[in-house]
C-alpha cells in the first residue's frame, strides 16, 4: 500500500504547485509570446554590460514583491497576518528620500546636476535608517499583537491605515523626487550582469532560511501556528517567536521600500507600495502555506511571488491594457483558490490511483492470455 | 430479536488506509429499539466503522443494508439523510448562541422574510421536551452543563431527520455520573421509540447498564458479537485484549506496589497557594519517589492545582517551592527549566500539536528548554524520538507520521515522551487515562510507578477513584474548589466518595 513513486513525492513536495503554475505560464508565454524569452546583452556605461529582457524584468520588478512575501511567510506561519506592509514600504521609501535631501519636501530643487552627488547623510546611513524604520514598524505590530493581544489582522490595520499618513508626514506631503544617483544602485544597478536586487532577494531568503531552518525558531513558528496553546503548554514563549515573524517581516518590508523608491527615483506616500500586502498573501497562499497557519515554505512564496510577476508581465506583452490587468489578475486568484480546493486534491488522488490500478490490469490481462 | 429484517446490517466491511488495514471483513447488525454497543481498545476499527457508516470513509469491500435495502452511503450529509444522527464526544455546537438556535441552525422558521424567533423557540422546546428536558431555550447553549449539551445535539439530531439510527461516539467521557444517568435516560425513551441506537465508550460498567448487545473489535477485526447478560465483564475486557484473565487480574485488580525510599526531602512544597475565583488555599507536599493523587469531582479544583503548580495560571496568595526553592516567576517555560512537567487534561487542544510530526512532538519541550540557537541536529532529534517511541511503545509506522493520525492512547503517550526527553523531577497528569482503553491505561498506570521508582515525583489526578487509589501513596480529596482532606495510600474508596461529596 506504501506509495512514495517520485511522482508522488513531487506532487507532495509544496514546490509543486507554484513551479506548476510558473512552468504553465512560461509554457504559455512560448507559445503566444515568443518575444518573451528574448536575453540580450545591453551595454550601460554605468553598471557596465548587463543582460535584458522579460525574464531580467521578472526577477528584477519581482524582487520587492519576493521580499515581502518572505517575511510575510513567516507572519502567516504563526497563523496571523500582516495587512501594513505596503505601508511600511512607503515610510521606508520616506525615510530614505529625506535623509538624503530633507529640503526637498518644502521647495523645489531647481539645479539637477547639482543634485545628483549630493546628498545629506551618508549612504550608509540612510541605508541603516531605512531599514531601522521598517524593523520598528514590525515591531510595533508584534508588540500590539502579543503584548495588547489585538488581533492581527486588526492590529496591522492600524498601521496599513495610518502608514501612509505617517510616510505623508515624513515627506511633508510631496512626492519627493530623489536625485542622488549612488541611491539608485538598489533598484536599478547590476552585478555581474544581473541586477541588484536578485542578489538582495537571495541574501535575505538565504539568512531567512538559515534564521529558522537552522535553528529551532521555524519549529516554534510552526508550532505555534498549528495550535498556540499547547505550544504554550509545553513552554514555548510564542510570543517573542511571534514578536520575531512581525519584526522581520517590518524589516523585509523596509527592504523592498528601499528597492522600491530607488526604482523610480522618488518617494510617493500614497502609491510606493500600494497593495503589496495583498499580493504577498497571494504569493504566500500561493506557495501552499495555509492562512490558518502552521507548515511553511519560503522558498515556495517566492515562487509564488514569481508567479505573479511572470503573469502581470505577459499581461502586458499580450497587449492587454494597464487598466484591464486587475481583472486579469483576478482570473489568476480564481485559479490558484481551485487548485488549492479539496475538489482539485480529489481529482489529483483519482487520477494517480486511476494510474496505479491500470498497469494491474493490464498485467491481469496478459497473465489471462498466457494461461 | 424482531421478526421484520434488521434495521441496519453491515456485511463484510473492509478499510485500509496506508500501511495499515483499519477494517477487515466485520460484520455488525442493530434492530429497532436496540442499544448495541462497539467496544475495542484504541485503534480496534471503532471509529472507522462508524466513519464508514456515516459516510465520512468509502468502504472498500462489503456491503450496507438498512431495512433490508441495499445502500451506499456517499457523503455524512447523504447518511443523515438516510436517517443515521450521529454525536460525537466534543459537542460541536455554537456555546455563544441560544439553545434554540443551536438546535433549529440551517432550519430557521421563517415570517414576513425574517426569522420567525417565537416559533423557533417553540420548535426547541418541543425537541427538548421529546427528550423531557425542560430548560429556558433562549438562553446561550454555554450556560448549561455539559450533559445539557450533549441533549441539545441529541435533540438537534433528531429534530430535522426523521432519525432511525443513533450513534453516540463517547458521548459520557466529559459527564459526571449524574449527568450520564441523565443521558442514559434519555437513550431509554429513544430506544423505546424504537429508534436502534449505537453506542460507543471507553467506560465498560455502562456498558452493562445500558447495552442490550455488545461487539468487540481488536485491530480491526471482528472478535464478536455477544447478548450484554451473557458475558461477564472479565471476560469482555479479555476478548477486547485477546489475553487471558488472569493476565488481566494482574493489571487490573491488585494494588500495585512500588518502593517508597523514607526520605524527609520534599521535592516539591506549596503552602497557602490559592487564585481567587479559582482555587481556595491549598497546601500540598511532594516528596522523592511519591507519587500523589488527586482525587474530585468534575469542577472540584483538580485541574486548577494541576495549572497553578504548572505555573498556567498565576497564584495571587502563598507560595511554591521547588527542592526548597521559592518559585518567583510563573510561566510554563519557567516550569519546564525547573524540571516540572504537565500532560494536561485536554489532549488535544493543549497538549498535540496536529500537524507536527511524531518526532518534532517528542523534542518539543526540549528544544523549547535549549530555546531558539541551540537547535537539535536532525539525526539528534531522531535518536531522542526513536529512543522515546521504543520506550514506551508508541505504535506508529514511522517518527515522521502527523501526530494527528495517532489514537488516542498514543497520544498521551506521546505527550508523555516529549516530556520525558526533558529529564523532569516533578510530573503533573492531568486525567492521563481518559478516553483511552484498558491496556493503554495499564501501561500508563505501570509506567508512572516505573517512573516514581526512578526517583521522579508525579502527582496523578483521575476522574477514575478505582484508579488513583491502585497507584497512589497518599491521596488528597478536592471539593469546591478547596483541599477537602488528605488521606494515606491505603484508605478504602468509600471513605473517599463520602469526602468527595462533602460527608453526606
Amino acid at each position: 500500500m506504501k506509495n512514495s513513486s517520485l511522482l508522488s513525492r513531487i506532487r507532495e513536495s509544496r514546490l509543486f504547485l507554484p513551479l506548476g503554475a510558473l512552468v504553465l505560464i512560461l509554457a504559455f508565454d512560448a507559445v503566444y509570446a515568443p518575444g518573451f524569452f528574448k536575453l540580450g546583452i545591453i551595454e550601460d556605461p554605468v553598471y557596465g554590460n548587463h543582460l535584458y529582457g522579460n525574464l531580467i524584468d521578472v526577477l528584477n520588478d519581482g524582487a520587492p514583491l519576493a521580499l515581502v512575501a518572505i517575511g510575510m511567510t513567516l507572519v502567516i506561519a504563526t497563523g496571523g497576518i500582516d495587512l501594513s506592509v505596503g505601508a511600511v514600504i512607503a515610510i521606508s521609501g520616506a525615510m530614505g528620500a529625506v535623509l538624503i535631501n530633507p529640503v526637498l519636501g518644502q521647495q523645489l530643487q531647481l539645479n539637477v546636476e547639482a543634485a545628483k552627488n549630493a546628498t545629506n547623510t551618508p549612504l550608509p546611513i540612510i541605508v541603516l535608517a531605512t531599514l531601522a524604520a521598517g524593523t520598528l514598524c514590525g515591531l510595533w505590530n508584534g508588540l500590539l499583537v502579543t503584548k495588547a493581544k489585538i488581533q492581527p489582522i486588526v492590529a496591522t490595520l492600524v498601521l496599513m491605515v495610518a502608514g501612509r499618513g505617517i510616510a505623508q508626514l515624513i515627506t511633508n506631503g510631496q512626492i519627493m523626487t530623489i536625485y542622488y544617483t549612488p541611491y539608485f544602485w538598489f533598484g536599478n544597478g547590476f552585478i555581474l550582469g544581473l541586477p541588484v536586487s536578485i542578489y538582495i532577494v537571495l541574501a535575505v531568503a538565504i539568512l531567512a532560511w538559515v534564521l529558522v531552518r537552522k535553528t529551532s525558531i521555524g519549529l516554534f513558528l510552526e508550532s505555534v501556528g498549528i495550535n498556540a496553546k499547547a505550544s504554550y503548554y509545553t513552554g514555548i514563549d510564542e510570543k517573542n517567536v511571534k514578536l520575531f515573524a512581525y519584526t522581520f517581516c517590518g524589516l523585509c518590508g523596509a527592504i523592498a521600500g528601499l528597492i522600491l523608491s530607488s526604482y523610480v527615483h522618488s518617494a510617493d506616500a500614497n502609491n510606493l507600495g500600494l497593495n503589496y500586502e495583498l499580493d504577498a498573501i497571494l504569493a504566500v497562499v500561493m506557495g501552499g502555506t495555509l492562512l490558518a497557519g502552521g507548515r511553511f515554505s519560503i522558498f515556495a512564496s517566492i515562487v509564488g511571488a514569481m508567479v505573479i510577476w511572470t503573469f502581470t508581465l505577459t499581461v502586458y506583452t499580450l497587449g492587454v491594457p494597464a487598466n484591464a490587468l486587475l481583472a486579469a489578475k483576478a482570473m489568476l486568484v480564481m485559479l490558484v483558490i481551485l487548485l488549492y480546493s479539496e475538489f482539485f486534491h480529489l481529482f489529483l488522488n483519482r487520477l494517480s490511483e486511476w494510474r496505479a490500478v491500470r498497469p494491474e490490469v493490464q498485467k491481469g490481462a496478459e497473465r489471462g492470455t498466457a494461461s | 430479536m424482531v421478526d421484520s429484517p434488521n434495521l441496519l446490517s453491515m456485511n463484510g466491511i473492509t478499510k485500509s488506509f496506508p500501511g495499515v488495514i483499519a477494517l477487515e471483513d466485520v460484520d455488525f447488525s442493530l434492530s429497532r429499539g436496540e442499544v448495541h454497543s462497539l467496544v475495542g481498545e484504541n485503534g480496534a476499527g471503532k471509529s472507522t466503522l462508524i466513519k464508514v457508516l456515516t459516510g465520512a470513509e468509502h468502504l472498500e469491500a462489503g456491503s450496507i443494508e438498512l431495512e433490508g435495502e441495499l445502500v451506499q452511503v456517499r457523503s455524512p450529509q447523504h447518511s443523515q439523510e438516510l436517517g443515521i444522527s450521529t454525536v460525537y464526544q466534543e459537542v460541536n455546537l455554537c456555546t455563544n448562541i441560544s439553545v434554540a438556535e443551536n438546535i433549529v441552525l440551517g432550519h430557521e422558521p421563517h415570517r414576513f422574510g425574517s426569522i420567525d424567533w417565537r416559533k423557533m423557540n417553540r420548535l426547541a422546546s418541543q425537541a427538548l421536551k421529546r427528550l423531557e428536558i425542560d430548560i429556558d431555550v433562549s438562553r446561550p447553549l454555554g450556560n448549561y452543563s455539559l450533559a445539557i449539551q450533549q441533549m441539545v445535539a441529541i435533540a438537534r439530531s433528531l429534530e430535522f431527520t426523521s432519525a432511525k439510527i443513533l450513534i453516540l461516539d463517547e458521548p459520557t467521557s466529559s459527564l459526571a455520573v449524574h449527568e450520564t444517568n441523565l443521558l442514559f435516560d434519555v437513550v431509554r425513551k429513544l430506544k423505546s421509540e424504537g429508534i436502534g441506537i449505537i453506542f460507543i465508550t471507553h467506560f465498560l460498567d455502562q456498558v452493562y447498564q445500558i447495552a442490550d448487545r455488545i461487539t468487540v473489535l481488536r485491530n480491526g477485526k471482528l472478535v464478536g458479537t455477544f447478548e450484554t447478560a451473557s458475558l461477564p465483564l472479565v471476560e469482555l475486557i479479555a476478548k477486547m485484549l485477546g489475553r487471558s484473565i488472569t493476565d488481566l487480574d494482574a493489571v487490573t485488580k491488585s494494588k500495585v506496589e512500588h518502593e517508597q525510599k523514607e526520605s524527609e526531602e520534599r521535592v516539591l512544597e506549596a503552602k497557602g497557594l490559592g487564585r481567587t475565583g479559582s482555587l481556595e488555599p491549598v497546601d500540598l507536599e511532594l516528596g522523592v519517589n511519591e507519587v500523589l493523587g488527586l482525587a474530585g469531582l468534575l469542577g472540584s479544583g483538580r485541574t486548577e492545582v494541576a495549572n497553578l503548580l504548572f505555573g498556567i495560571d498565576k497564584p495571587d496568595s502563598g507560595w511554591l517551592a521547588l527542592k526548597g526553592k521559592t518559585i518567583e516567576k510563573f510561566s510554563p517555560l519557567e516550569s519546564l527549566n525547573n524540571g516540572v512537567a504537565l500532560c494536561p487534561e485536554d489532549r488535544k487542544a493543549e497538549g498535540i500539536v496536529g500537524d507536527l510530526t511524531i518526532r518534532e512532538n517528542i523534542i518539543l519541550a526540549l528544544q523549547a528548554r535549549y530555546g531558539w540557537f541551540k537547535f537539535l541536529s536532525p539525526e539528534k532529534q531522531r535518536e531522542i524520538a526513536q529512543k522515546f517511541i521504543q520506550l514506551l511503545g508508541i505504535v506508529t509506522p514511522s517518527p515522521e507520521q502527523l501526530a494527528k493520525n495517532l489514537s488516542g492512547g498514543n497520544q498521551q503517550k506521546l505527550i508523555l515522551a516529549r516530556w520525558l526527553a526533558t529529564n523532569p523531577q516533578v510530573l503533573i497528569l492531568d486525567e492521563p487515562t481518559r478516553g483511552i482503553d484498558v491496556g493503554a491505561k495499564a501501561e500508563i498506570q505501570r509506567l508512572v510507578l516505573d517512573l516514581a521508582d526512578e526517583g521522579k515525583s508525579c502527582v496523578f489526578i483521575s476522574s477514575e477513584l478505582e484508579e488513583v487509589l491502585r497507584i497512589s501513596d497518599r491521596v488528597v480529596v478536592m471539593r469546591d474548589h478547596k483541599k477537602a482532606a488528605e488521606y494515606s495510600g491505603d484508605v478504602d474508596d468509600q471513605t473517599i466518595i463520602r469526602t468527595m461529596a462533602g460527608n453526606l
